[in-house]
C-alpha cells in the first residue's frame, strides 16, 4: 500500500527480574503502512502487548528496550527525549488498552477525559477541544452524548466506556491507532459492534490500525496484513487471505485450527496446542515452538529457523512448512487433539444426553 | 432506610441538595440511641469497677461522711434509678456535678481543660496532613530512592518509638541541652500553660511533636501505599498514553484516587488527637482533658467519667459524619441512600 508509517526493527524489550532477564521482545520486526490495518496474533504472553507499549515507550518497570529501532515517519522513538515521547504520545501514536472497566479514571467526568488528550497537545485549541468532545462521542456512537459527556466512567456499560476510549484515542486524529485486545473484555454482542465500529472508523478517518489479538475471526474481518508471533519473536507474516488459506509455520496452522467454525461440516476435530509457552527467560534452544510441534524434525531442536520468503508477501520462520508436512502427520495432529480417553468420554456423554455425536 | 420510613420529612422536595440534607438530618438522629447505649455501657462498668469516688489512700473518711456525700449525690439510690436521673438530666444538658472536685459542675470543668487539648490536637493535625501526605507522595513517586527510603526509615521510627520515650528525648535535647549549649538564652520550654486556641505559640512546639509522630507516619505509610497501588492502575497508564505532562498525570490522575482512603483515616485521626492524650499532657505539663480523664477515671469520679465519654462519642459520631460528606463530594461513585 502507501508510504510506510511505522517501522519496528530488531526491537528487543526485556523485563530485568530476580528470576533473570526475560525476553518478552525478542528481535521483533514488522511495519504498518499508512491507512493500513495490521493484525498481530498470538496466545497471551507471546510479547504482543509489549511491543504495542515499547512503541509508545509505555513499558512497565523492570521492563526496558534494550536495542532496536522504532522508526516512526522516519524518527526514531526510542531516542526522543523526554518532551519529545510526551507529545508523541497520543498525538501521532494513540493507544486503545483491553479492558474498559479499569482504563478509565474512576473518579473524573467522560467528556474531560477526552477534552485532556487534546489538550496535552497543540492541535486542537482549548476551546475546539471543548466542542469537539461531544463531536468525537457522537463519531463512536454514544447516544444522547450531549448529556453523557458529564457521566463518569461508572455510569457507562463496557461498550460504552470501550467507545469513550475509542474517542479518546481518535481524539488527535492520530495517524496510527493501536488497539490493545478490545473486545476481549465486553459481551459478544458488543463485541460485534465494537469491530464494525472500528471498522467505519478505519474507513471514514483513514486511521492505520495495529490489532492485537488472539482472535482469528477478529483478524479475519478487519485486517488486511497479519504478524503472528510466539515467545517474543514474529514466526509468521503475509496478506490475511494468504495466511489464512495456507499458513506455512505449524504454529500459525495449529491457531487457526483451534477456531471452531459453523459454516464447516465437523469432520475435524477442534485442536487444542499441547503444553503451555515457553517460560521466557530460559527457552528452549533451535526453534522456540518445538517442543510443541507436531511436525518437529531433528534440526528443529539444535537450530532456529531464520524468517524466510515462502510465498509472495508471506514469511515463515520454520524448517518444515506446511506445505512440506506429511498428510499422515497433518492427520495425525488433528485426531491428537484430544487424547482417545477424553474423546470417548465425550462421546460417551453426547449418547446419554441423546445429542448426536460426530 | 426509605424516605418512607421518616414520614415527617415527606414535605421535603426531592434532589441532590435535599438528598444532602436528608442524609445529615437522619444521622444526626442517628446519634441519639448511639449515644444511649454509650450512656448505658459506660455506666454499667464504671458501677462494676471495685472502689467508689469516696475511697482516700491513707487516711479513710468515716462511714458518716460517706453515708452523707452518698445522700447528696444521690449514689444511696438503687443504680436504676441512679440512671433514670442521670438520663434525665443528660436530656436537659444538665451533667451533674463532679464528685471529686466539689462545687463544679461537669460541664464546666470539660469546658475548662477541653480547649488545651483541642488548640493541641488541632493544631498538630494542621500540620500532620501536608507533612504526612507529603512525604507519602513524595516517597511512592520515587519508590526505592534514597527519598522514599528516608521517608519510610523516619515513618517507621516515629510509629515504633513510644511517645513518653520521643517527649522525654525532646525534654533533654531541646529544653535541657539547649538551656545549657545557649547558656540559657535559647530554649523551648519543657511545659507550661498554652494558650487556648492559639496556633502560634512555643509551648506547643514539644507536645505537638510528641503527639504527631505516630500519626503522621500513620498517614504517611498510608498514602504512601495507596498512591503506589494507584500507579499501577490501568487509568494512569491510559493518562501516560495520552501524553499528558507528568504532573498532570500525577496530579489529576493518580492523586485524585489515592488520597480517597487517606480522607477516610483522617476523620479518626483527627478525633483521636482532639480528645488528648494523657502522657502528653502530663509530660508536658497541660492540663488538658486527657489528663483529667485518666484522673477521673482513678478516682472514680462518676459523673466526670460519664460526661467526657459523651463528649467523646458526640466528636468522634460528627467527625465520621463529615468524612461521610466529604466522600460525596471526592468520590462520584457513591451515592447516599435515600
Amino acid at each position: 500500500m502507501g508510504q510506510i508509517l511505522l517501522q519496528v526493527e530488531d526491537l528487543h524489550t526485556q523485563f530485568f527480574t530476580s528470576r533473570g532477564v526475560v525476553r518478552a521482545v525478542d528481535g521483533v520486526s514488522l511495519h504498518i503502512d499508512a491507512g493500513e490495518t495490521l493484525g498481530v496474533v498470538g496466545e497471551s504472553g507471546c510479547g504482543k502487548t509489549i511491543t504495542a507499549l515499547s512503541v509508545l515507550r509505555l513499558v512497565p518497570e523492570p521492563g526496558r528496550i534494550t536495542s532496536g529501532k522504532i522508526l516512526f515517519r522516519g524518527r526514531d522513538v526510542t531516542k526522543m527525549d523526554d518532551d519529545e515521547i510526551r507529545d508523541f504520545r497520543g498525538n501521532d501514536v494513540a493507544m486503545i488498552f483491553q479492558d474498559p472497566m479499569t482504563s478509565l479514571n474512576p473518579v473524573t467526568k467522560i467528556g474531560f477525559q477526552i477534552e485532556e488528550a487534546m489538550t496535552a497537545h497543540k492541535r486542537f485549541s482549548a476551546g475546539l477541544a471543548k466542542g469537539r468532545v461531544v463531536e468525537l462521542l457522537k463519531r463512536v456512537r454514544v447516544p444522547a452524548a450531549e448529556t453523557r459527556v458529564k457521566d463518569y466512567p461508572h455510569q457507562f456499560s463496557g461498550g460504552m466506556r470501550q467507545r469513550a476510549m475509542i474517542a479518546m484515542g481518535l481524539a488527535n486524529e492520530p495517524a496510527l491507532l493501536i488497539a490493545d485486545e478490545p473486545t476481549t473484555a465486553l459481551d459478544v454482542t458488543v463485541q460485534a459492534q465494537i469491530i464494525q465500529l472500528m471498522k467505519q472508523l478505519n474507513r471514514e478517518l483513514g486511521t492505520a490500525m495495529m490489532l492485537i489479538t488472539h482472535n482469528m475471526a477478529l483478524v479475519a474481518s478487519l485486517c488486511q496484513r497479519v504478524v503472528v508471533m510466539y515467545a517474543g519473536r514474529v514466526v509468521e507474516e503475509g496478506p490475511v487471505e494468504q495466511i489464512f488459506d495456507s499458513p506455512q509455520h505449524p504454529y500459525t496452522w495449529s491457531l487457526l485450527r483451534s477456531v471452531p467454525r459453523v459454516d464447516e461440516a465437523r469432520k475435524d476435530r477442534l485442536v487444542s496446542i499441547r503444553g503451555l509457552p515457553p517460560d521466557l527467560v530460559n527457552s528452549p534452544a533451535g526453534c522456540k515452538f518445538h517442543p510443541r510441534c507436531p511436525f518437529v524434525v531433528d534440526r528443529c531442536k539444535v537450530e532456529e529457523p531464520p524468517l524466510a520468503e515462502v510465498a509472495p508477501d508471506q514469511v515463515a520462520r520454520c524448517w518444515v512448512l506446511m506445505r512440506n508436512a506429511r498428510q499422515e502427520d497433518v492427520d495425525a495432529a488433528k485426531t491428537s487433539a484430544l487424547s482417545v480417553e477424553a474423546a470417548q468420554t465425550l462421546k460417551a456423554q453426547a449418547k446419554v444426553g441423546g445429542v448426536a455425536g460426530s | 432506610m426509605r424516605r418512607g420510613a421518616l414520614p415527617f420529612l415527606a414535605w421535603i422536595p426531592r434532589g441532590r441538595g435535599t438528598t444532602l440534607a436528608v442524609f445529615i438530618i437522619r444521622r444526626l438522629l442517628w446519634m441519639i440511641p448511639v449515644l444511649f447505649f454509650v450512656i448505658v455501657i459506660t455506666f454499667v462498668l464504671m458501677h462494676l469497677a471495685p472502689g467508689g469516688p469516696w475511697d482516700r489512700e491513707g487516711k479513710q473518711l468515716t462511714p458518716q461522711v460517706i453515708n452523707n456525700l452518698n445522700i447528696k449525690y444521690g449514689l444511696d439510690k438503687p443504680l436504676p434509678q441512679q440512671f433514670l436521673t442521670y438520663i434525665w438530666g443528660v436530656v436537659h444538658f444538665d451533667f451533674g456535678d463532679s464528685l471529686r472536685s466539689p462545687g463544679q459542675h461537669v460541664s464546666q470543668r470539660v469546658l475548662e481543660s477541653w480547649p488545651y487539648t483541642f488548640t493541641l490536637g488541632a493544631v498538630t493535625f494542621l500540620l500532620l496532613v501536608p507533612l504526612g501526605i507529603g512525604l507519602g507522595v513524595v516517597a511512592a513517586l520515587r519508590q526505592n530512592s534514597v527519598a522514599d527510603y528516608a521517608a519510610l526509615g523516619l515513618a517507621t521510627a516515629a510509629a515504633s518509638t513510644p511517645n513518653f520515650v520521643i517527649g522525654i528525648f525532646l525534654i533533654i535535647f531541646l529544653a535541657l541541652g539547649m538551656n545549657r549549649l545557649t547558656g540559657g538564652t535559647f530554649y523551648l520550654p519543657t511545659g507550661g500553660m498554652p494558650q487556648p486556641f492559639n496556633p502560634f505559640q512555643v509551648e506547643l512546639i514539644m507536645p505537638v511533636i510528641t503527639l504527631g509522630a505516630l500519626p503522621t507516619a500513620y498517614i504517611a505509610r498510608l498514602t504512601r501505599s495507596s498512591t503506589l497501588d494507584t500507579l499501577r492502575q490501568d487509568f494512569v497508564r491510559t493518562a501516560w498514553a495520552k501524553g499528558l505532562k507528568a504532573r498532570l498525570v500525577v496530579m489529576r490522575h493518580v492523586l485524585k484516587n489515592s488520597l480517597i482512603p487517606v480522607v477516610t483515616a483522617l476523620g479518626p485521626t483527627f478525633a483521636f488527637l482532639v480528645t488528648g492524650s494523657f502522657i502528653v499532657e502530663t509530660l508536658f505539663s497541660i492540663p488538658g482533658i486527657g489528663r483529667s480523664f485518666v484522673t477521673s477515671i482513678s478516682g472514680r469520679d462518676y459523673t466526670m467519667i460519664l460526661g467526657t465519654t459523651i463528649l467523646f462519642a458526640v466528636l468522634i459520631a460528627v467527625v465520621n459524619l463529615i468524612v461521610d460528606v466529604l466522600y460525596v463530594f471526592i468520590d462520584p461513585r457513591v451515592r447516599l441512600s435515600d
